[in-house]
């Protein structure tokens, strides 16, 4: 076991300094990373995160599933957002087979997609509150969450594994109720927010313990590779979903909240004001939610309905095929990226004519962010590397895969 | 399920900025070019990626000024066998771009460019600990996913998906 002995070993560099070492069991490094620290009394001198305590190998198993069986594992890499990572794969699979979706199936995967990402954003908030000490907002973000889990279990069966979309479409048409449940929800969504900023934009101890926090540079970002909020908060003005859109987002209108100071208050704003865009979408997709079919027409890809399967001969043998062998996907090699709540997920994808694919790269937003947290924390105090790391938002599970 | 077939030729894709600036530059450098499926990917020779990656990086028509990220193919038993990818992006353009070296089974090197994009670090870190391909001129070369005593590079073809080594 090499994570037991203590690499990566930092030595003191100086007398009067001392090796702090944070994780990877700590309430406060949401999930399982370990951080090294030098400090001197209260300063940090350096600082190192250590990962890989979460690796599964994730990107070595896709190698040996059908195409169709690698959705299930896309939710497991990030399990605040599965309908985002489950999105960018079957993206990225359909642009290598050349499937057209149906107008449906993309308006549900927005409106999806951005429950996913409130949901996503309220754990974040909720937690990254409860690391700076303030406790209620916790609290009061799981209420909604559970509000979003419940949509989630209703048109998935699933509360947080949804494994909603599928290559092809979606898997299921929601029931009956869904969308007047989805509207409940959006409509009182907003003074929800309006409830967080109260207990926090205002509040001194929060605004003393995050504004002028942890500071980063646009440029420095952008070389570090960040991207998401953490990227906008220090003003860089980047979107996926309005830059390059995908799934039907160039429908959508919204905005992309920025903020230049850079610091933990401003990835806050971002975020809290992402809350905001994110209902938004939502309303409009229930607004304009097209009818017709949820899956593509595509019978050697998609599994058949279940009715048809118990009258129909062909879609028994597709559902047989598609099951027992997988479907071949023409050779070549895809790059898809979708931004999720915490950056640019991309999925590289490469098919070598088989039913299996070659390769599944995921490209984490979380490794990414991961990198700027020594340029986050040096010459703070100690206490700011709790409140720096709950503002890059970084979920484990996503950067070991 | 209309897929248009994969262009390779680099006389029909010489107009494209990024290939335009490779091949006024150095045109050995670029060893081919292929657009498929909306994506534009260009092979570099090993010697030339960093140098590559600068001009892509400083170019005022290019601007590739944000690296999206370093992974690795393994093309056992293909000879070159690795493939090291690196994916652009231009936030100004909103456009990507797909670079690839091709490196030999025998000797998987090729040179960092962390000294372009610090934010490298943590994906080369990941390719020679999942590949076992080395970056000359990294600044921490050093397992980042795997245990410090692993032996072995998992995703590698002749690393089994189950079972013991």
């Amino acid at each position: 076991m090499g994570h037991m002995t203590p690499v990566p070993v930092l030595e003191p560099a100086a007398d009067k300094t001392m090796i702090l070492n944070m994780g990877p069991q700590h309430p406060s490094t949401h999930g399982v990373l370990r951080v090294i620290l030098e400090i001197d009394g209260e300063n940090i001198v350096r600082i190192m995160p250590d990962i890989g305590y979460l690796h599964t190998g994730i990107e070595k198993t896709c190698e040996a599933k059908f195409y169709h069986q690698v959705v299930p594992l896309t939710d497991r890499i990030d399990y605040l957002c599965p309908m985002t990572n489950n999105l960018c794969y079957v993206l990225a699979v359909e642009k290598l087979l050349g499937l057209e979706i149906p107008p449906r199936a993309q308006w549900l995967r927005v409106m999806m997609n951005e429950l996913t990402r409130i949901n996503s954003h309220l754990v974040w908030l909720g937690t990254h509150a409860m690391d700076i000490g303030a406790m209620t907002v916790f609290l009061y973000c799981f209420r909604e969450r559970e509000q979003i889990l419940r949509l989630f279990e209703a048109i998935s069966g699933q509360r947080m594994m949804t494994s909603y979309f599928r290559i092809g479409g979606v898997s299921l048409e929601p029931p009956l109720d869904f969308f007047d449940r989805v509207r409940k929800f959006a409509n009182t969504f907003p003074s929800k927010v309006d409830e967080y900023e109260n207990l926090l934009t205002g509040n001194p101890i929060w605004v003393m313990r995050t504004k002028g926090v942890a500071k980063m540079t646009a440029e420095d970002a952008l070389a570090l590779g960040a991207s998401g909020p953490t990227l906008r908060g220090s003003g860089v003005d980047i979107d996926l979903r309005r830059d390059n859109p995908y799934t039907g987002y160039e429908n959508f209108k919204f905005k992309v909240p920025t903020a230049t100071e850079g610091d933990v208050f401003a990835r806050y704003m971002c975020r809290v004001a992402e809350l905001r865009e994110s209902i938004g979408i939502v309303q409009q997709a229930l607004d304009g939610m097209p009818s017709g079919p949820v899956k593509a027409d595509a019978p050697k890809v998609v599994l058949p309905d279940r009715e048809k399967m118990k009258t129909q001969m062909e879609a028994l043998i597709y559902h047989f095929k598609i099951v027992t062998e997988g479907f071949a996907v023409p050779e070549g090699e895809v790059y898809q990226a979708v931004e999720s709540p915490r950056g640019e997920m991309g999925y590289y994808v490469v098919s070598d004519g088989s039913a299996k694919p070659y390769r599944v790269h995921m490209r984490s937003a979380c490794l990414a962010n991961l990198q700027t947290l020594p340029k986050l924390c040096e010459g703070r105090l100690l206490a700011d590397v709790v409140a720096a790391i709950g503002s890059i938002d970084i979920v484990l599970g996503e950067i070991d895969r | 399920m209309a897929l248009a077939p994969a262009i390779t030729d680099l006389e029909q894709l010489k107009s494209h900025p990024a290939v335009a600036r490779l091949l006024a530059w150095n045109t050995a450098a670029v060893e081919g070019v292929k657009f498929d499926r909306d994506e534009m990917t260009i092979y570099i020779t090993r010697s030339a990626i960093r140098e590559a990656c600068v001009l892509l990086k400083e170019d005022p028509a290019c601007a590739f000024n944000y690296l999206s990220d370093v992974t690795c193919v393994d093309w056992l038993p293909q000879e070159p066998r690795f493939e090291v990818i690196y994916h652009l992006l231009s936030i100004s353009k909103k456009e990507r771009v797909r670079l690839k070296v091709r490196l030999p089974g025998d000797s998987p090197v090729v040179e960092s460019v962390t000294s372009i994009w610090p934010g490298a670090n943590y994906f080369e870190r990941e390719v020679y600990d999942l590949f076992g391909v080395r970056f000359t001129g990294h600044p921490y070369l050093r397992r980042l996913l795997m245990p410090e005593d692993w032996e072995g590079n998992p995703l590698r073809k002749d690393y089994p998906v189950e079972g013991y080594r």
